[in-house]
């Protein structure tokens, strides 16, 4: 579905299509904005880019601090261009020359009305500037959702995202499908210790704090593949905690919903794999809805495994050796990760990747 | 009083130097020692053995982030790199190298022979040093010299829970807390010192009205280190029953609150930014006038906006928490608090600005260092704008625009001001001047450096890149930036090995500087170089801001125009 990304997150050593390109039209975006600040931007999409750069945003909240930035930014730049003058000219100006008299210059001590002059002025852009962040807080902070928002759960976990859609009931991990042009409520809550949500093209990061309950809204508004990650340092593997929003037109994002509240369906040719992993210590932290056994909580739902992109929060293409590297030493995906090395024999290993690999 | 005779004129005899006596009797006159001259020496150069220790541990991380999944450390040692790198920069360089400063220059400018409690001054710098001992100890302690031993790698501010025993197994934030308990203590001691010294110690004629700015600015930033570094002690003993006694105070999974951690560091933590930046104006307070050859601008304006840098830095502190979830109410009142202490700082630098109008200006290496630190404020101060604009923020906090911005800070304007400092004041400590070509050399190393490490830092960070990852992904489009800052690095190095080549080389080589080499106004200069033990042999009676001026100007004193 979105095989772009596979590619581009293999690893470095594999050449990635279109980067240098995309890379270097950001950096033209960037000097284009830094010229042209002072003027409104219009509303356009940007579409999603494997840069998750902030002067991209594609969804409401986004563009709503888009606009302010272009604002202060350009507030900052005259500033900056005044002041960097004046220093500039008082250095070459008022430098000693070389027939100088000896003599000490004029004395001067101060003047109030300069003072008063450079302590009012800032003042009245300091009002402006908070005027203006008020409004953005409240627009986004104090927003009221139609009643058909869509409601998700995130909830972080070292080193992953658990995505729970309530009105749905079925629970799905480190890919958040959201419907575009709709408003999309996101409760965040933590598992352990202290992340953040963050998504620069979608929305501003809130973090998700043990014991809190935050929440933070997106609304898209284009299709495709958006990245970002985990913005709040949260332990060892705090890199590779990567964040994937796929924004789905409408029907696709009911279809995704309809597949995802079916249970695993497992056929005969995969059952040794299915007996490997409720035999093993699998079932003890993942969920495999439509089996019995397989219900635990501390690692991500795996029910619908293969319709990810990825495995390891974002850390490698979801393939199959990269599924059997996982299974069978984590550290050499993601070290330091809480999933155990499973001790399998490489039979063993077999038969239960092609389980997984059955889990679509 | 004020009418009796000026200035004693200052002795023509330079102190000899120590060197005929045996090494044991040299350091233990050291150790043992309670005069403030020698502890500012012995604080300064603590700072600056931790500044390189700090800046070896920034290196290694910029050398592991240069390339896209880079394998060159692991990600524990990443981890333990950054919190030793922010914890040793902020606790065991930074503050130390200001108030070897202070302690120095206090009792000198403002004509008194020592600081008001010596002793306690002697154990302050101990309690400093100790609790750095203890923080580096880690290195060895717990599992060895294998990897980096047990070294915390919870980040700089460790932000509950990851300090908790369920996250946090083993000794490593053991030692991150009780050292920077300990040192806290230390800065406590001190804090008081300069301020009691400030307030009770001043010579004949010396009103707070006419004190050096550096003084003024020193005595604001001894008041914060009062009020900041308490919360922080307290913290740092609410975390030690949390891993020892079964409290519950960040124990999140017993009920406890992360939220409450960091209200409680960041209290202490955006006053320490200024516990740090203020001294750093002092010197340019000081050093800009003398270069320009005129008095401060608006000297009274200058003590009013940093009384009102103190204040308003007091409540900002939760602009570091705008990502945690705040209503909208507190949100706005911390985009606003924040805001407006851009207003003070503005006002110091077009007040530098206005000292440098109509002056004659030479620029000796000093100068140049302080130039560029009013430069890099500016920039810094804006930066620092557009991440006080709460919405902004959500986006850029946490992200390598983050970091751009506080190094800016740190390195732009307070290690640029120790430099600008060192080259100041080193005739006075040892008698010698530094050597102008190498110090400019070191200059425009260091500021390329700087310029190429930090100006693009902010790139990546406008593109998505957060804050304490090891390592990152190619298509992510942050490599060739992350490549640029890494090369930075090498210059500050370059830039850094010169000044301590400079250091040492002066110090035997250096010319001659007698009293007063830069011809300047403040009391420090009446007194030999380096200065007696006692200072001055008769206390120095002070008429004006400049008492130097009007003693070398006895026409035209400075008196008649305050």
């Amino acid at each position: 579905m979105y095989p772009r990304s596979a590619n581009c997150e293999s690893n470095s050593s594999m050449p990635c299509e279109g980067r240098a390109r995309r890379s270097s039209r950001q950096v033209a975006r960037l000097a284009l904005l830094f010229l042209a600040c002072g003027s409104s931007a219009a509303a356009a999409t940007f579409g999603p880019s494997p840069v998750p750069s902030l002067f991209s945003p594609d969804s409401t909240p986004a563009h709503d601090i888009y606009h302010l930035s272009l604002f202060v930014l350009a507030i900052c730049l005259a500033i900056f261009i005044v002041v960097f003058s004046l220093i500039v000219y008082a250095v070459v100006k008022f430098r000693r020359r070389d027939q100088d008299d000896g003599h000490e210059p004029p004395q001067i001590y101060g003047s109030n009305q300069v003072e008063l002059a450079w302590t009012v002025i800032p003042i009245l852009i300091v009002v402006v500037l908070f005027l203006a962040a008020a409004r953005v807080i409240h627009a986004i902070e104090d927003a009221t959702f139609p009643p058909d928002a869509i409601e998700v759960t995130a909830t972080g976990h070292q080193f992953w995202w658990e995505f729970q859609y309530p009105a749905y009931g079925f629970v799905t991990a480190n890919e958040l499908h959201a419907p575009i042009d709709k408003p999309m409520h996101i409760t965040l809550l933590s598992a352990d210790t202290d992340h953040s949500f963050w998504v620069p093209q979608l929305a501003g990061k809130t973090d998700l704090i043990p014991n809190r309950r935050n929440e933070m809204w997106i609304e898209p508004h284009a299709l495709g593949h958006y990245v970002g990650q985990c913005a709040q340092y949260c332990g060892i593997q705090h890199a590779k905690m990567l964040l994937n929003v796929m924004v789905d037109s409408q029907a696709d994002f009911q279809k995704w919903v309809q597949d995802q509240e079916a249970p695993a369906v497992t056929s005969e040719q995969v059952a040794a794999g299915r007996k490997v992993f409720e035999a093993n210590a699998c079932m003890n932290c993942h969920t495999i809805a439509g089996t019995p056994l397989a219900n635990g909580r501390f690692g991500p739902d795996l029910t619908h495994l293969m319709s990810r992109t990825t495995i390891a929060a974002g850390a490698a293409p979801n393939t199959e050796e990269n599924l059997t590297l996982w299974i069978k030493g984590p550290d050499a995906i993601k070290p330091g990760c809480l999933m155990p090395a499973m001790q399998l024999d490489d039979q063993d290993v077999k038969s239960l990747v092609a389980y997984l690999m059955s889990l679509h | 009083m004020a009418e009796a005779q000026p200035i004693v004129p200052p002795l023509v005899i330079t102190p000899e130097r120590e060197g005929s006596r045996p090494i044991v009797q040299v350091l233990h006159d050291w150790i043992v020692t309670v005069d403030h001259k020698r502890l500012g020496i012995m604080y300064f150069c603590y700072g600056i053995l931790a500044l390189v220790i700090g800046g070896i541990e920034a290196s290694i991380m910029r050398a592991q982030l240069a390339v896209a999944n880079n394998h060159l450390v692991s990600p524990e040692t990443f981890n333990q790199m950054f919190t030793m790198h922010g914890t040793t920069m902020i606790f065991f360089a930074a503050m130390p190298i200001v108030f070897g400063i202070a302690n120095y220059l206090t009792p000198l400018m403002i004509g008194a022979r020592d600081m008001a409690f010596p002793r306690l001054n002697a154990w302050g710098f101990w309690m400093t040093a100790l609790g750095g001992i203890i923080l580096y100890f880690s290195f060895v302690g717990g599992f060895g010299l294998y990897g980096a031993g047990s070294a915390p790698d919870v980040g700089w501010f460790a932000y509950a829970p990851l300090t908790s025993p369920a996250f946090s197994v083993g000794h490593s934030t053991d030692y991150w807390t009780i050292g920077l308990l300990i040192s806290g203590f230390g800065s406590i001691a001190t804090g008081l010192n300069i301020m009691t010294t400030v307030l009770c110690m001043r010579g004949p004629g010396m009103k707070l009205g006419r004190m050096p700015m550096l003084v003024w600015l020193n005595s604001v930033m001894a008041f914060l280190v009062l009020v900041a570094i308490g919360p922080l002690t307290a913290a740092q003993l609410m975390l030690l029953i949390d891993r020892y006694l079964g409290g519950h105070f960040f124990d999140t999974q017993a009920g406890g609150s992360a939220v409450i951690w960091m209200h409680f560091f960041w209290i202490f933590g955006h006053p320490e930014v200024y516990i740090l930046v203020l001294p750093a104006f002092g010197i340019l307070s000081e050093v800009i006038p003398v270069f320009s050859r005129k008095p401060i601008f608006g000297y009274n304006i200058m003590v009013a906006a940093t009384i009102a840098i103190g204040f308003i830095s007091l409540s900002v502190w939760a602009h570091h928490m705008f990502t945690v979830g705040m209503t909208s109410y507190a949100n706005a009142f911390f985009v606003a608090s924040t805001a407006a202490i851009a207003v003070p700082t503005g006002i110091k630098i077009f007040n530098w600005i206005g000292t440098m109008w109509g002056g004659k200006i030479t620029f000796t290496t000093p100068m140049l260092f302080s130039v560029a630190a009013v430069a890099q404020m500016l920039i810094a101060g804006l930066t620092g704008i557009m991440l006080a604009s709460a919405p902004f923020d959500w986006q850029l906090g946490n992200s390598y625009f983050v970091i751009a911005h506080f190094h800016y800070v740190i390195l732009g304007v307070i290690v640029f001001g120790v430099f600008a400092a060192s080259y100041y004041w080193y005739p006075k400590v040892t008698g010698r001047m530094m050597s102008e070509t190498l110090g400019k050399c070191h200059f425009w190393l260091f500021l390329i450096g700087f310029h190429v490490t930090f100006d693009f830092m902010h790139v990546p960070g406008l593109l998505g890149m957060p804050r304490r990852i090891y390592t990152y992904e190619a298509s992510r489009g942050w490599e060739g930036w992350n490549l640029i800052v890494s090369i930075g690095v090498i210059f500050q190095a370059l830039g850094v090995l010169f000044w301590v080549f400079n250091v040492l080389k002066s110090y035997f080589k250096g010319k001659i500087a007698g009293n007063d080499p830069w011809d300047a106004w403040t009391l420090e200069w009446s007194t030999t170089s380096p200065p007696p033990d006692y200072n001055y042999a008769e206390l120095p009676v002070v008429r004006s801001r400049r008492p130097l001026w009007d003693l070398k100007h006895p026409e035209d004193p400075d008196w008649k125009y305050e």
